[in-house]
């Protein structure tokens, strides 16, 4: 029952993606993707979530550490902020940022229509992932190995270096993969914000949207597959890496 | 009449052997125990019995019934985990009571069983308490009674007591005995620890690597070991004059006497309950002598002194005698 | 790096990047008074909106949550390389860009897909209309609750359900008794995030239905509709109405650890 369920609910669908985007045979499906401007839209999204995902490698730990290991009043609430843009529809968290840093900006500062907008939101909806991944391994780690590092004469850095950081790497790693997939492919967030101009702002979500309004089905199949195929390596690539280090249940993340 | 019998039970996960052809018969009413080293198969026997794995080749017999193909529900069984088991979202109460309300039993009764039960195992004040609230003690004495509540033919103990701190096990030890003189049902006990077999036993099968070594009452086996292996498991053993003897078979004398050899003092270890006299012969490893706390002041030992050493054991080597697997069983 | 400074630094951030505009959203939902906001949400067209909204969440919740759980324990209590598989395919959407999940729907069940045309022809309409869009939500939202389910039932392990069959419980009452109520708390989490997902699919359902004023518009592309449109504070009514949705759900996720958590 569950493998019907499966089957009609995303096998088909998938099937059906095959399909199209080579119904038109290899040389079409070549043309599709390298028209400049789907090309174009690909090339962005991919920059764009290599760029926040990097930055959140950062960023989500930073906070995950202040989370774990620093106490002052309020914490509880920054904790719960973090969960808010997973717990935010996208097309709200687009408004959210639209209305503090769009063109009625209280605070003057408008940087809608713009790869900065698309990166904030996209760093907005993915800090979660970031943070989330990294926090619970970070709490769970026992700080004897830390102790031991320090009576050794080791420093903070070379402490964080040498002894907590190739334990949190899994952990990054599957916050980052997950940050991709979801940055790659991010749509509603970003249409409202980014202002969609081809070549500059248009991602390849957004250039699928236009192909299919325009009934332009094979063409937007074959941009949706290198998306897919683009974020499934990414996803299973991140996934083998952590099998190395430390063998999981999961299978794509 | 027989409580368990175990025919021929074979066991393999993937290529690994697990039990090898393991035959032994639990008589009704009594405690029995099944001892061994970690790995050596008895858990994994246990849960043969209980029906929570299905063995490759053998039978399992409760109270004379087939029930090799029954499943762990309809065997009439009660199991005690190691780690207890507990049922965390319900309360000490529902947990003993499991069993009961699924078979639907009337909520008086169920009250008035319960209560029972938690008074035999001294847990009557925390019937509201949740298992995170329980000390590791208290959660294998509500797992027994959880276990009992549903009248179980036999009850079947997976090393109750080793996630337990040494006091607590001890405590429990001379507990369960007392429990099992009170209910009386046939019990298997798992355990790697010689002590505790030797304290609750009835009967004791020793297992390793799978099969089974000896089967017997405690003393029959302590006394005469079927092998060295059990021999050295079962008891303290050191080697003297190249055979494995009881450091309390040993003698330990000032001057020369019949029987008795030459060693040297190497030195004393005091352990309280016990002296430990740790000596050494030429060409041979060190061995031990263990003495009881009164011999000591009349000896005056310094390292180094010569003492003379004799062995008081009945039969001077353990006999290995032509192995005959399982023991005859008088019930 | 001093303490107070990495903790200032990642306050900044996460206020700079989450906190402030919250709070600015709010501002301007109400920042023409109550009254207008309230007669943007209740008026027909957001009314019928909310509607389609919920009623994707009343069907494909459940159906996640229910499966999610199966797959879940599938995978943990009777391993295999089909679960294993299963598993794979459960967690394929989190690759999927929403378009595109809208696309392949589009695809499998429009007229012209592989199965649509059977459809047409028995006068099944799928897309372009209400069950379209909660096949994409369900679609979208598939993964949340086997992942959250199944570290837990990891963790937990087996020794509780075999205690329970030794004292006679059937498969079903296992399940019922004591498999559901340990993994309950990562359930609550996943069907939060299920419901969190459907509330706020925006990108497949754009694409699955048409956005049809009046007829396939859940809330989601009504708001965006409105804000591009110039109804400001229709939209940001609207979008202040589903995060309050969504921290509802959120909440109800709190009192059910808090719960758990008292045990």
């Amino acid at each position: 029952m569950a493998v019907g369920y499966l089957s009609l609910l995303v096998l088909l669908p998938l099937a059906a993606l095959l399909s199209n985007a080579f119904t038109g045979g290899l040389a079409t499906f070549w043309r599709e993707i390298t028209e400049p401007e789907s090309l174009a839209s690909l090339q962005l999204s991919l920059l764009m979530a290599a760029a926040v995902v990097a930055a959140n490698a950062f960023t989500g730990l930073l906070v995950a550490f202040v989370l774990v290991r620093d106490e002052f009043p309020g914490k509880g609430i920054l904790n719960a902020i973090i969960d808010l843009p997973l717990a935010l529809p996208t097309v709200v968290a687009g408004l959210t940022l639209l209305s503090l840093y769009g063109p009625e900006s209280p605070i003057g500062l408008n940087i809608a229509f713009s790869r900065w907008a698309i990166l904030v939101a996209l760093a907005f909806v993915t800090l979660p992932f970031s943070v989330r991944a990294v926090q619970p391994v970070l709490a769970a780690l026992d700080p004897a190995e830390e102790e031991t590092a320090a009576s050794l004469g080791a420093g903070p850095l070379a402490i964080f270096r040498r002894v907590l950081l190739p334990k949190l790497v899994p952990a990054i790693l599957a916050g980052a993969g997950l940050g991709f997939a979801r940055a790659l492919g991010e749509y509603g967030s970003v249409v409202l914000i980014s202002g969609n101009l081809p070549f500059r702002t248009e991602l390849a979500s957004v250039r699928i949207y236009g192909l299919v309004e325009s009934y332009d089905l094979p063409a937007a199949a074959a941009v949706s597959l290198v998306l897919l195929v683009i974020a499934l390596v990414v996803l299973l690539g991140l996934a083998w890496l952590r099998h190395r280090i430390q063998p999981l249940r999961g299978v794509l993340a | 009449m027989s409580g368990v019998v175990v025919e021929g039970i074979s066991k393999r996960f993937g290529s690994r052997g697990v039990l090898d052809r393991v035959s032994l018969e639990v008589p009704k009413g009594k405690l029995f125990v099944l001892l061994g080293p970690s790995g050596g198969g008895k858990s994994t026997l246990l849960r043969v019995i209980a029906g929570l794995e299905r063995p490759d080749a053998g039978s399992i017999r409760i109270d004379g019934i087939d029930v090799t193909q029954v499943p762990a529900r309809s065997r009439d069984i009660g199991f005690c985990f190691q780690h207890y088991a507990p049922f965390r979202h319900l309360s000490v109460f529902e947990n003993v009571a499991f069993g009961l309300r699924l078979r639907r039993l009337p909520s008086e009764k169920i009250k008035r069983q319960v209560g029972e039960l938690l008074d035999l195992v001294r847990l009557d004040g925390e019937a509201g308490s949740f298992p995170s609230q329980l000390s590791g003690g208290q959660l294998q004495r509500m797992a027994l009674a959880r276990a009992l509540a549903v009248r179980p033919r036999v009850l079947l103990l997976d090393e109750p007591f080793g996630a337990l701190d040494a006091t607590v096990r001890k405590e429990l030890r001379a507990w369960l005995r007392n429990l099992h003189e009170r209910v009386g049902i046939t019990t298997i006990l798992v355990t790697h620890d010689q002590d505790e077999a030797l304290e609750v036993a009835d009967r004791l099968a020793v297992m390793d690597q799978g099969r089974l070594a000896q089967e017997g009452t405690p003393a029959e086996i302590y006394d005469h070991p079927a092998n060295e292996f059990v021999f050295r498991f079962l008891g303290p053993a050191t080697r003297f004059r190249g055979a494995w003897v009881r450091p309390h078979d040993l003698e330990l004398r000032l001057q020369a006497g019949p029987g008795s050899v030459e060693a040297a003092v190497v030195r004393v270890i005091d352990l309280g309950f016990e002296i430990r006299v740790e000596l050494s012969r030429a060409d041979e490893p060190s061995f031990w002598v263990q003495l009881a706390r009164s011999a000591l002041p009349g000896l005056g030992l310094r390292e180094g002194q010569v003492v003379w050493v004799s062995s008081m054991a009945a039969t001077p080597e353990p006999v290995t005698r032509p192995q005959d697997r399982r023991a005859a069983v008088v019930s | 790096m001093s303490r107070i400074s990495l903790r200032a630094l990642a306050i900044g951030y996460v206020a700079v990047l989450v906190a402030a505009p919250a709070g600015a959203i709010l501002w301007r939902a109400l920042s023409s008074g109550l009254g207008p906001a309230w007669a943007a949400l209740t008026s027909p067209l957001a009314l019928h909106a909310l509607g389609l909204t919920l009623l994707a969440v009343a069907i494909a919740v459940p159906v996640n949550a229910a499966f999610g759980l199966v797959i879940a324990i599938l995978i943990s209590r009777h391993p295999s390389w089909l679960t294993r598989a299963l598993g794979a395919v459960v967690d394929l959407p989190l690759a999927f860009s929403p378009v595109v999940v809208g696309l392949v729907i589009l695809l499998a069940y429009g007229q012209s897909g592989l199965v649509g045309s059977w459809l047409v022809q028995h006068g099944i309409q799928l897309v372009f209309a209400w069950p379209g869009i909660v096949i994409a939500c369900a679609f979208v939202s598939l993964p949340y609750v086997a992942r959250e389910v199944l570290p837990v039932l990891e963790e937990v392990g087996v020794d509780q359900e075999e205690a329970a069959a030794t004292l006679g419980a059937s498969g079903w009452s296992i399940f019922w008794r004591v498999t559901l109520p340990s993994v309950r708390v990562g359930l609550a989490y996943g069907v939060s995030l299920t419901t969190a997902r459907v509330l706020g699919e925006i990108g497949a359902v754009t694409v699955v239905s048409g956005d049809i004023v009046g007829h396939t518009q859940p809330m989601t592309l009504l708001i965006q509709d409105q804000y591009q449109n110039f109804q400001h504070v229709a939209a940001y009514a609207g979008a202040v109405l589903l995060a309050l949705l969504c921290l509802v759900v959120f909440a109800g996720l709190s009192l059910v650890r808090r719960g758990a958590h008292a045990r």
